[in-house]
């Protein structure tokens, strides 16, 4: 499963969250790992330090940050291992979120997930995976 | 449980609260039974209020609040007149009513590592321990316990009620064992969830090659008592070799749930995410220093396998080598029969037929299924089919999962003379 927060549409560049925020935030974390769920996580910085490619005409455009029309921007995610929704669901209602933000919760693609046909299109998805996780193997 | 949404969410609630509930309880009552069923009462009231009501805001808090209100109820009106009951329930009255958030962080590592250690104390069988760790670690239902050992929910439950009278009779203190007792009931705790993590990753019967739903309960486990036990190498070593294996759960079954084997698997399949964290908790358990245990060198040969990109590329030397050490550590036939296949996968199938011939009389082996099958492999290696069919037959004959009888079948019906099996 990963979860998702989001509502970080109006960051500064190089906005750095609160302290007080991150200790509780960190806190947070510290509980999903001695629960045994969190797999994996990361922060992202602003979207106004990003850039958006966008696709139109058969042409991609590139706009740089900060973006005015942005929404439900995401902020990060968290992987956890859980048994269900619900369960996820649980996680993310403990999470310390400032007012006004959401977290979107949404379960990981299994490769059986797909059909046959759509897993042959993806046939070469595991070996580049496999080949991303050996590369990153440092972080 | 039923399905229902509210439902749905307690059952969740449930599992990520339980344990610590029954953990702070136990502290408190100084009975691992009673809070036990302290937990369950207020597992009850839950599931009686919430579809009405809503899921509280602090979930946990309230169903710790009204497992100890049941907890108080019991010292109050149970007429336990004794002076040592008397005290507990004067303690609970005085320090557990202002902040239940802040006692629960505080205390609750060292409750949980205590639950853990009292539910897998030596005084319990072992199929007690893994149904009682099961109950009161994972939050798993009683009905759901039996499911995954494949016995009836009476037999669960009576194991149960067993084992928690056992801890009471003997009186098994609530605590973390230390100095030289750390070491043996550590091994316990260990053994119980690797036993666990097993009977998913390999069910020992039934129709289904796995229940990984176990495996998960097992990894979580792991998980937690690692960070609660982080200088003991041993649980850095047993998480590695759980996370190692886990990552081969969706390659290790085809399309119709038929069983495939490690050297047969796509390895593009195997879940990168697990391989990468069973990798850093092995350098954990190594970096700790000390001579290699059991658990951490399995890992590491699990590790050699986790690092080939494809199965030619596995170092089966190195392989060897850990088996050396381990044979040492734990002297069995049944890491005799592992450390075969390396050999003759490092140095060719004689070599490893001579070592399987030399164990085959061991008594431990007779009736184990894997000898004939490692033993059929090498033959079909050597080219001598007829004897390696009658060995896949033999080794059919012995397994009840029934979807490993159909593999072996399977494999001794194609070295049938004069016939090929179209697959």
């Amino acid at each position: 499963m990963i979860v998702i927060p989001k509502g970080y549409e109006k960051a500064k560049p190089g906005a750095m969250p609160d302290a007080k925020i991150v200790a509780e935030m960190s806190k947070y974390n510290e509980s999903l790992q001695k629960a045994g769920v969190l797999l994996s996580m990361e922060g992202l910085h602003p979207p106004s330090m990003g850039a958006r490619v966008s696709f139109s005409g058969g042409k991609p455009r590139v706009i740089d940050g900060p973006f005015t029309e942005a929404k439900e921007v995401i902020g990060g995610f968290w992987i956890i291992q859980v048994k269900s929704k619900e369960e996820a669901v649980e996680w993310a209602r403990r999470a310390p979120m400032p007012d006004g933000q959401l977290i979107e919760i949404r379960r990981v693609q299994e490769f059986e997930d797909f059909p046959e046909d759509v897993q042959k299109a993806a046939s070469n998805e595991p070996a580049l995976r496999e080949r991303l996780a050996k590369q990153g193997k440092k972080g | 449980m039923a399905a229902s949404a509210p439902h749905r969410t307690i059952d969740a609630v449930w599992r990520i609260e339980s344990a610590k509930i029954v953990a702070g309880l136990a502290r408190m009552t100084r009975d691992v039974g009673l809070a036990e069923e302290l937990a369950q009462e207020a597992l009850v009231a839950a599931l009686e209020k919430w579809p009405a009501s809503g899921v509280p805001d602090n979930p946990g808090a309230w169903l710790m609040a009204a497992a100890k209100n049941r907890a108080l109820d019991h010292f109050r009106h149970a007429k336990l007149v004794d002076a040592k009951h008397q005290e507990i329930g004067r303690e609970m009255e005085e320090g557990f009513t202002p902040d239940l958030d802040a006692a629960l962080d505080d205390d609750i590592g060292d409750d949980l590592l205590r639950l853990i250690f009292t539910a897998c104390h030596p005084v319990l069988s072992t199929e007690a321990r893994a149904a009682l760790t099961l109950k009161l670690l994972c939050g798993l239902a009683t009905d759901e316990i039996a499911r995954a050992f494949l016995v009836s929910e009476p037999t669960i439950a009576q194991r149960i009620v067993r084992a928690k009278r056992t801890l009471a009779e003997a009186r098994v203190p609530f605590e973390v064992p230390r100095g030289a007792d750390l070491a043996a009931r550590l091994s316990s705790v260990l053994e119980v969830i690797y036993l666990v993590f097993n009977e998913g990753y390999s069910a020992t019967a039934g129709d289904d090659w796995m229940r990984p739903a176990l495996c998960d309960d097992a990894l979580r486990l792991g998980r937690i008592l690692a960070g609660l036990a982080p200088d003991e190498p041993e649980v850095h070593g047993l998480v590695a070799l759980m996370e190692i294996q886990a990552s081969r759960l969706h390659a290790r079954t085809g399309p119709s749930g038929e069983p495939i084997l490690l050297m047969d698997q796509d390895r593009a399949r195997w879940d990168h995410l697990l391989v990468q964290r069973g990798l850093a908790a092995l350098e954990r358990a190594e970096k700790l220093g000390g001579a290699l245990g059991a658990y951490t060198l399995q890992a590491a040969i699990a590790a050699c396998h986790a690092r080939a990109p494809t199965p030619a590329d596995t170092d089966w030397k190195r392989i060897v080598a850990l088996y050396d050490g381990l044979a040492q550590l734990m002297p069995s036939p049944i890491v005799e029969l592992n450390r075969a296949v390396a050999v003759s996968m490092a140095y060719g199938p004689e070599e490893g037929l001579a070592l399987v011939d030399a164990i085959a009389a061991e008594p431990v082996l007779r009736g184990y299924h894997l000898l004939p099958s490692v033993r059929a492999d090498f033959l079909l290696k050597l080219g001598r089919l007829d004897e390696a069919r009658g060995e896949f037959e033999r080794a059919a004959s012995l397994t009840r999962n029934t979807r490993e009888i159909r593999l072996l079948l399977d494999r001794a019906a194609a070295l049938h003379p004069g016939l090929r099996v179209v697959k």
